[in-house]
């Protein structure tokens, strides 16, 4: 870091230390403003006015989408019919099949709401057995790969031989 | 029992029994749940969504945990009467507009809701007195695990519970605290307090009032983060930064009465001369000055008024519940007056 981006002064009122970091989007475009906090409240309640939920999760989306501009309008969920382009404009999906249907633009969207894009919580009881044992073996492995990481190796080892007898569950379930 | 069994009785989180309950008012913990394959509810025909209705009804008579609950179709409700589940924070706002499809279950405590149809098919809450959001969680995973094995959630390995905003995706889960914190308002630490918490990623606002105004110094403090926590980790980061919040408020409130004692005194009587003696009075100046009263309450200044009885009348001087004790509607003005006639009442 610079000493001039330690040292930022408020932009509106030139006189205090910039504290508050605003990203604005316009017409497409991007601009940054670096405001004191007293500027900032009052900018705050100005842009309050016309700006939610969707149009922050309409900004995040976009940011995050990884694939043509073209391509992306014509994607929509085949159980629901939602498409891409709706999802963008009302900040909700269609149903839950929605989440696959665009999954490669959901991966990013998440991952800046929630930090992660992925559910380590519960599982339901209906989802079954088979949705139980993928779920284990995915927390499974993430675990492996953290204890490989911190070099715990016998922990590893322990992991691998457990993950290693689920698959094999699960093949021979599958067999029958 | 009906809606207007209701005003007979106070809601158990409102008792102020809870632990930390001189500042911390409530805590809640909310579930969002859709039913698989099912459009969620903004997308659904009508069909979809009685179907929902009825999935969810036949379900939760089934559930021993919700044994005695009320189903209420809000169709079949005045408008006074749905304002009232608000008021009371069984439901949210937004439940309360566009009712044809929405439904209500509520237990007799009121301690457990169901909103059914609003943004998810199912959000499930719990609330109780003061700080026990784990408590409040513990009931409220329960009675999803029991829903669970009825009811077909919709639920991805990968994602987690599958929600209409993505906001709420991964766990569905969002614990909120209702913090009463005079003392840092009054000190003007207040928005230190709460720019700290935010950094922390929670989410902060004031109950009632828009904006960052927060009338009656009640603060709601709630989670962002659903995804890529366990419920268990978004529990105890909420509860760990509340205490914190806690024992701020705690300390000024203490740094106050040695510094500022007779300054502080005079306010609470003041509020509590304003609220005995007044004959037309607003909502907004009422929260304020039970705000006060409360304070005084907790801190000993005003002994003989329960803080049990100040939370009571938070409530009880909303519109709906004004006009469901008058039994008719009321206009504006109409209901300063029947506020002020309450809490003359009320106060001693």
């Amino acid at each position: 870091m610079t000493d001039k981006e330690c040292y930022m002064q408020c932009e509106i009122c030139h006189k205090n230390e910039a504290t508050v970091h605003l990203t604005e989007i316009v017409n497409d475009k991007m601009t940054k403003l670096h405001l004191c906090e007293a500027c900032a409240k009052e900018k705050g309640a100005e842009m309050e006015e016309h700006f939610g939920l969707n149009d922050l999760l309409a900004g995040l989306s976009d940011l995050g989408a990884a694939i043509e501009p073209e391509a992306m309008e014509t994607i929509a969920c085949k159980h629901c019919g939602l498409t891409y382009q709706e999802f963008k404009k009302i900040g909700r999906f269609g149903c839950g099949e929605c989440y696959d249907a665009f999954k490669s633009q959901i991966a990013p969207l998440l991952k800046r709401i929630h930090g992660s894009e992925r559910h380590i919580g519960k599982v339901p009881l209906r989802a079954g057995k088979t949705v139980k044992d993928t779920k284990n073996l995915q927390d499974l492995k993430m675990k492996m790969e953290k204890a490989i990481q911190d070099e715990a190796f016998e922990e590893a080892a322990r992991l691998r031989d457990k993950i290693r007898e689920l698959e094999k569950k699960d093949k021979n379930g599958k067999g029958k | 029992m009906t809606i207007d069994d209701f005003l007979k009785q106070d809601p158990e989180w409102l008792k102020a029994t809870g632990p930390n309950s001189d500042i911390v008012m409530s805590s809640r913990s909310r579930l969002a749940r859709n039913l698989d394959k099912i459009p969620f509810s903004h997308w659904s025909n009508k069909k979809d969504l009685e179907n929902v209705l009825s999935m969810v009804g036949d379900a939760v008579s089934s559930v021993d945990l919700l044994k005695g609950a009320l189903f209420i179709r809000l169709k079949d409700l005045s408008e006074v009467d749905r304002l009232l589940l608000v008021e009371r924070h069984l439901m949210s706002p937004e439940h309360a507009r566009d009712v044809e499809y929405k439904a209500l279950i509520v237990d007799p405590k009121e301690i457990v809701s169901i909103m059914v149809n609003e943004e998810d098919h199912l959000r499930l809450q719990v609330l109780r007195s003061g700080l026990n959001l784990k408590d409040a969680w513990k009931i409220i995973d329960e009675i999803d695990t029991a829903l669970s094995k009825i009811l077909p959630f919709a639920y991805s390995p990968r994602w987690g519970y599958l929600t209409a905003c993505p906001t709420n995706t991964g766990t569905g889960l969002r614990g909120s605290i209702m913090l009463h914190l005079p003392a840092l308002v009054f000190a003007g630490q207040i928005s230190k307090v709460l720019q700290a918490t935010a950094k922390l990623g929670l989410n902060v606002r004031g109950l009632y009032g828009e904006g960052t105004e927060a009338i009656g110094n009640i603060f709601q403090v709630s989670n962002q983060v659903s995804m890529g926590l366990t419920e268990d980790e978004i529990i105890d980061n909420i509860e760990r930064i509340i205490t914190q919040i806690i024992a701020r408020e705690d300390v000024t409130r203490k740094n106050i009465m040695v510094r500022s004692k007779e300054e502080l005194t005079d306010r609470v009587w003041r509020a509590h001369g304003t609220l005995k003696g007044a004959h037309i009075i607003t909502s907004n100046e009422t929260i304020t000055l039970l705000s006060v009263i409360r304070l005084g309450a907790d801190l000993g200044i005003m002994k003989n008024i329960d803080r049990a009885s100040i939370n009571e009348l938070f409530i009880l001087t909303q519109p709906a519940h004004l006009q469901k004790l008058e039994g008719k509607s009321l206009s504006t003005k109409e209901r300063d007056i029947k506020r002020a006639e309450l809490i003359r009442e009320k106060i001693k």
